[in-house]
């Protein structure tokens, strides 16, 4: 689709004219295109724009002026009911601890992801800390704290502790699992890959189904497990498989000689593993390893069906006030608004990441 | 000093060789794997007696004893628990088809979108991957599922063009009144088909044994379309519609798409078409663009450029994980049960609330699932095989 250029002197001492020439006119087909897409924003975009600024009702405190003739998005939806469908049943006067938790979460994320802190010194005491301020604020039961039951756990804090469960949990199970795979032992390896591939095989929900009714006849009686762990350790298992996969991909990167120099080192096979091999395997992986820890990020939706509040199912619960069942669509819109900002930043992040990786390489 | 030498050691202890360790690692986690099985066995028996639960598939041939609202095969409550899996597992079947003909059109055409020259296509097809990929697929099919519950009624249902109406009862749309002569049209159709491979594996046949580059794509459209629509003329072109009509309250006639329907297979198809959006456009980015210079060098066609220079090497880096994303869209239909769409999870729930026989229930749904994902992989690897570099 190359234009033929003999282009004027103009357009070639003016950049902006050049520019739109190359990329909305270049040829009669992309022409074509441009015009049909211009049209059709047109028509689409004012409506648009209509329904969710001009018309809109952003802060009225009761439904009726969303009710009312020619009301657009109903914003004030949010501004109503965004307390229950951010923290659940949690009581509403101790909102606040949820608040600095979750802040104090996000932090210690965003500490995590910068390369500069990546030292297990640093990193280890950081998330043991965090871990526990952040159950100390969402249990409470000590230093005057109110006692919260995780049966009240809902919203934001719930969708955080859910994904947060699947990855500390997962990681190490993924790494063991995709060692196994690459083991000389054929016995080991034939139950790494059967396991691997099962639960591949099979979809989320059905793993949550044998977590909330299958487990609990595998135990003795009188043993019982909270649901909420139930269902982290059957998203983790779910969530290692895949990563399994990955992390087998960054081992096979790996060349013989570094093995064979840790051999000659005369190093063990779990510290050839740990010192050597592993964290070259891990750094080669990284951006396919956010991309799983963004699936099971958004993964910790599927909880929905088996009846855990979390910010999805907690909405949905929500939504069901009669006053305010009509609008729906602005209350998922914000949810999936929350879902994608968390998202977008992951996978931008991974999308550095293979930068750094590619300066590295060259 | 003399250094004292330390002989080496002839006669180690067998529990130190490597061999005797692989060997003992191994039976300890069997045997590890088979008391775990056993223990868990005995529970679970201790418990469903406890509970007086029946166990065994003898269930299965009782009556089911609720209905579902949409299935390929036809079905009452009467019928057995045995006949209404299999009707789950041909819904599970059918949205999955149909989601990853659409989610593979989309993607498509969202990839080659991606890397347009033009800016405000390209932009658009961005906004669209991102915005799709970074929101839960659960939040797709509830958001699509709450966007048809808001639809108007029946009575005052949207009608897009003459005879197709969207409510909040689903999508209706005219459908051809059913001929003789049109198993004899889907015959020849597949006739076409068989034709244009045939021509297809010819044409190449001979551009590789003699270098002479015979067109294939007008041809083999034209036998592949031409001869049904031939028959078709020839029989008299017999073409009626029957039209969905507003009976009670509800449309009769014509072919209906149920809100579930149409909420599940929209979330999905969005969903998956975003990540195979993004693997198209990897696939077509991976292609060195020295190739295609080198190719209009020489003074090569585009249509040319892209069907033996390009596409060819694309599709090997966009098979292989466009077949795990297949598998995922299939295994995401199971989101049915979140809405309604009577799918193989939904049904299975159902029973399993029923019946109380958790394990075999459960047990059904992911030896079905295996099933199709092993199916689905040996078939892309199949083609995988066919589209891979043949190097001597």
């Amino acid at each position: 689709m190359q234009s033929k250029r003999t282009p004027p002197p103009v357009a070639e001492r003016v950049p902006v004219v050049r520019w739109v020439r190359d990329n909305f006119f270049s040829s009669a087909w992309n022409t074509l295109l441009t015009i049909l897409i211009v049209l059709i924003l047109f028509k689409a975009l004012p409506s648009f724009f209509e329904w969710g600024v001009l018309n809109a009702v952003w802060g009225a405190q009761d439904h009726t002026s969303c009710r009312s003739e020619g009301a657009g998005a109903c914003w004030a939806v949010i501004a109503e009911k965004h307390r229950p469908m951010l923290f659940g049943l949690f009581p509403y006067s101790e909102h606040w601890r949820l608040i600095v938790a979750l802040i104090i979460f996000v932090s210690v994320i965003c500490i995590t992801l910068s390369r500069r802190f990546w030292r297990l010194k640093i990193l280890a005491p950081l998330w043991i800390a965090n871990l526990g301020i952040c159950s100390l604020l969402m249990w409470g039961g000590l230093f005057g704290l109110e006692y919260v039951d995780t049966q009240q756990w809902g919203g934001l804090p719930l969708t955080m502790v859910l994904f947060t469960g699947t990855v500390v949990f997962g990681m190490p199970i993924a790494v063991l699992l995709a060692l196994g795979r690459r083991s000389h032992m054929p016995g080991i390896k034939a139950i790494c890959v059967t396991f691997i591939e099962c639960m591949r095989g099979v979809p989320l929900i059905t793993i949550l189904f044998v977590a909330v009714n299958v487990f609990p006849l595998f135990l003795p009686q009188g043993l019982e497990f909270d649901v909420m762990l139930r269902v982290m350790v059957g998203m983790a298992i779910f969530f290692a498989c895949y990563q399994a996969e990955v992390i087998r991909g960054g081992l096979q990167a790996i060349t013989r000689g570094q093995y064979e120099a840790a051999e000659a080192l005369g190093l063990g096979y779990w510290q050839m593993m740990i010192r050597i091999i592993l964290p070259q395997a891990l750094r080669v992986c990284l951006p396919g390893i956010v991309n799983h820890i963004i699936a099971a990020f958004k993964n910790t939706s599927y909880v929905l069906i088996i009846g855990l509040f979390d910010i999805l199912s907690a909405t949905t619960a929500v939504m069901q006030d009669p006053l305010w069942r009509l609008f729906t669509i602005e209350a998922y819109l914000f949810v999936a608004l929350i879902y994608f900002i968390f998202c977008f930043a992951l996978s931008k992040y991974s999308q550095n990441v293979e930068r750094w990786l590619d300066e590295g390489r060259r | 000093m003399a250094e004292q030498a330390h002989p080496p050691k002839t006669n180690r202890s067998i529990l130190h060789s490597i061999a005797f360790r692989n060997v003992a690692y191994q039976l300890l986690l069997a045997a590890a794997l088979i008391f775990l099985g056993w223990y868990l066995y005995y529970n679970i028996n201790e418990n469903l007696d406890r509970q007086n639960i029946a166990t065994g598939w003898s269930f299965l041939s009782e009556p089911a004893g609720f209905d579902i609202s949409e299935s390929i095969i036809p079905f009452d409550s009467s019928q057995t628990f045995a006949r209404i899996f299999a009707a789950g597992v041909l819904n599970t079947l059918h949205i999955a088809f149909v989601g990853i003909f659409l989610a593979t059109l989309l993607g498509v055409i969202m990839g080659i979108a991606r890397v347009s020259r033009n800016w405000l296509v390209s932009k658009l097809a961005s906004a669209y991957v991102e915005i799709c990929r970074n929101v839960p697929v659960v939040l797709h099919v509830i958001f699509w599922s709450s966007i048809i519950r808001l639809l108007p009624h029946p009575r005052q249902a949207l009608e897009p063009f003459n005879g197709a109406f969207i409510s909040n009862r689903g999508l209706m749309l005219p459908f051809p009144v059913d001929n003789v002569l049109y198993p004899w049209v889907a015959f020849t159709l597949v006739l076409g088909i068989g034709g244009a491979l045939i021509f297809t594996r010819w044409a190449r046949y001979r551009r590789e044994h003699t270098g002479q580059y015979i067109a294939v794509f007008w041809p083999s459209t034209s036998i592949t379309i031409g001869l049904p629509l031939l028959v078709w003329a020839l029989g008299g072109a017999p073409l009626s519609w029957d039209y969905p009509e507003l009976k009670g309250f509800n449309y009769q006639g014509g072919i209906s798409l149920s809100p579930e329907y149409i909420a599940l297979l929209i979330g999905i198809t969005v969903y998956t078409g975003a990540f195979i959006a993004e693997i198209v456009r990897s696939g077509i980015e991976s292609i060195h663009r020295g190739q295609i210079e080198a190719s209009r060098a020489l003074g090569l066609r585009h249509s040319f450029i892209m069907r033996y220079i390009t596409i060819p090497q694309a599709l090997r880096v966009i098979v292989p994980p466009t077949a795990s994303q297949y598998l995922s869209l299939t295994k995401n239909s199971s989101l049915g049960v979140l809405i309604g769409y009577p799918d193989l999870v939904n049904i299975g729930n159902t029973s399993l609330n029923q019946t109380g026989q958790a394990v075999e229930a459960i047990a059904i749904m992911m030896l079905v699932y295996l099933t199709i994902s092993l199916t689905i992989s040996i078939l892309m690897n199949f083609y995988n095989k066919l589209v891979a570099i043949r190097e001597r």
